[in-house]
């Protein structure tokens, strides 16, 4: 009770504070939903005169958001689909298995993040264009989905040997082999991992714009979001309520994904100071 | 008896040579599943390492064959051009501006949350962790508008009578330097706070309240027990605070586009505009490489020293 006092005003103080904190959110919804004289007429007011769902329209057909939000998420579906595959095949062979060679693999993909290396997005560049998949939608995934994954490999391999030994040997005593224990046995029970590495690597890929921006130069049509936006602000820059329109289209979805699914995505991020 | 113990040796022998094949067969397995990461991880992490060095050495425009061998030319280049050294300067203030700011508000803020108002840990790391999942780019591009002249923030200062005439914050090179740096901040500081939250659980409860009995006031506390217990803890934060923002690309792109007049530019960027956006005829992918190689063994060095304190710091 002592320290009632002491600790409303913490409240209060973090409480101002956090609002401040995410007021251009709020600043870019808010303009979002008004005329562009209003928005610089209308001094502070948060709340628009009338709400202009008309802003959203004009993004999403003219200046193809639409487009450019269905690219967005096939590029992310489909890598984080690819990362999971690979981490969570990598992490249960390196967990259960003792095959030679084993120790070596964690070795280098541990210490590829530690040498020093030059820009390697020329020659990883150069291999998509190699391949033909410049200017493609797969170009764009597989560059996405290309780095080492250290820390999700690190995740499923922890995961996966602390799984009891029976598990597995009762299912080899029903006949299962390596691949179906694997399949209906294992890789249900590590649900959680893959729920933090999904959503790990579904915002961050949402939110990539290096790679998408370079892989897609010469394709306007194969844009994402980031990139969509960031060339309509050079084409556009008198519609700011139509671009404060474009940016909410494009983070509402990942504001939604992380509050909704929060606890996996703070764990995972953890995770990285512990290990 | 003699035939019995044939028997089961036969037996055991059949039983070892299953659980032999049974052995094999499962690292075979191991194999066909580390596959995929196997491949993935030699055509996108060892080849690209080892051609970030090797183009490095060549007069390439990214068409064409790589036969134009320079030696040190492009290094030489590099070294000399003072846009090299400029857009290196300004991302080590970036650097060290954003991790100045950053290690004691989010220690604290952690501190807060950790200690004071437990049970709303949850709300609040959501609120302050919100900037970090949302897209640089996008964040970059909505920041540019709202320190723009006559953007929210002029409106803010004009309306509290703080300035008297709107002032185009992102048009001067220092205002410029740093709107990036507090933009740069803040979008980091949620996972910064995230990761002393992370290291704040390690902390041993019986020693901090063995401090608090011998009637350790809150500041004794912090300097003599919390801060070397986190020690170690704290360098691995400051090594990923300052690996981070020397690689800080997308926010410089969207919010300054490195001006005005290169004043923000950063090494990324610098890099980038030889390598994939050449105003000037063709990139050059190979000067370019040479810049990133100089870069990366820059960023080495800095991680090796951190990593030399975070050992002493351990004994």
């Amino acid at each position: 009770m002592k320290r009632f006092g002491p600790r409303l005003f913490l409240h209060i103080a973090l409480l101002i504070g956090g609002i401040i904190w995410i007021y251009p959110f709020i600043w870019m919804i808010s303009a979002s939903l008004k005329k562009n004289f209003e928005l610089f007429n209308s001094g502070l007011s948060i709340i628009p005169k009338e709400a202009q769902w008309g802003n959203y329209v004009r993004a999403w057909e003219e200046a193809n958001f639409s487009g450019y939000f269905f690219n967005t998420l096939i590029i992310t579906v489909f890598t984080v689909l690819i990362v999971l595959i690979l981490c969570a095949l990598t992490g249960y062979a390196l967990a259960r298995v003792d095959f030679p060679g084993r120790k070596v693999f964690i070795f280098l993909i541990t210490a590829t993040m530690f040498i020093p290396k030059g820009y390697t997005i020329i020659p990883i560049y150069m291999i998509i264009k190699n391949l033909g998949l410049l200017n493609t939608l797969g170009g764009v995934i597989l560059a996405e989905s290309s780095s080492a994954h250290v820390l999700f490999i690190l995740l499923f391999m922890a995961y996966f040997s602390k799984l009891p030994k029976e598990l597995e040997e009762s299912a080899v005593m029903d006949g299962a082999g390596f691949l179906r224990t694997f399949w209906t046995i294992m890789l249900p029970l590590s649900k959680p991992i893959i729920a933090t590495v999904a959503i790990m690597q579904f915002i961050w890929t949402w939110n990539s714009f290096f790679i998408p921006l370079i892989f897609t130069l010469n394709k306007p049509e194969l844009r994402t979001l980031a990139v969509g936006m960031y060339s309509f602000v050079g084409e556009h820059s008198v519609d700011w309520v139509g671009m404060a329109a474009g940016a909410t289209i494009s983070l509402l979805p990942v504001i939604i994904i992380f509050i909704v699914f929060q606890r996996f995505f703070i764990e995972g991020v953890s995770g990285s100071v512990k290990g | 008896m003699a035939e019995v113990v044939k028997k089961t040796n036969s037996s055991t022998v059949m039983k070892t040579n299953s659980v032999n094949r049974l052995h094999r067969k499962r690292k075979i397995w191991a194999y066909v599943f580390i596959f995929p990461q196997l491949l993935f991880f030699i055509v996108f992490t060892i080849y690209p390492i080892i051609m970030s060095y090797v183009y490095s050495f060549y007069d390439w425009p990214g068409i064409g064959a790589l036969d134009d061998f320079v030696g040190l030319d492009n290094f030489v280049r590099a070294l000399q051009d003072p846009s090299f050294w400029n857009a290196f300067k300004n991302t080590f203030i970036y650097m060290i501006g954003v991790t100045v700011l950053l290690l004691p508000t989010s220690l604290l803020v952690a501190m807060l949350l950790n200690n004071v108002l437990k049970r709303s840990t949850v709300f609040y790391r959501t609120l302050f962790f919100l900037p970090v999942v949302t897209t640089t780019a996008i964040v970059g591009i909505v920041m540019r508008k709202v320190f723009g002249a006559g953007g929210i923030f002029d409106e803010i200062l004009l309306t509290l009578g703080i300035i008297d005439a709107p002032f185009a914050w992102l048009g001067s090179p220092v205002t410029a330097m740093i709107i990036v740096i507090v933009v740069g901040a803040w979008k980091f500081f949620g996972m910064m706070m995230v990761y002393w939250l992370a290291g704040l659980q390690t902390l041993p409860k019986d020693v901090l309240e063995a401090a608090s009995i011998d009637g350790c006031k809150t500041w004794q506390k912090l300097r003599y027990v919390i801060i070397p217990i986190l020690m170690p803890v704290a360098l691995v934060i400051i090594l990923l605070c300052v690996t981070s923002s020397l690689h800080v690309f997308d926010l410089v792109l969207t919010l300054t586009g490195g001006g005005p007049y290169y004043s923000t530019d950063v090494v990324d960027l610098y890099i980038y505009r030889y390598a994939f956006n050449p105003d000037l005829g063709l990139p050059s992918m190979g000067y370019a490489s040479a810049a990133g190689v100089v870069f990366g063994v820059a960023v080495f060095a800095i991680v090796l020293l951190l990593g030399w304190l975070l050992r002493k710091s351990r004994i």
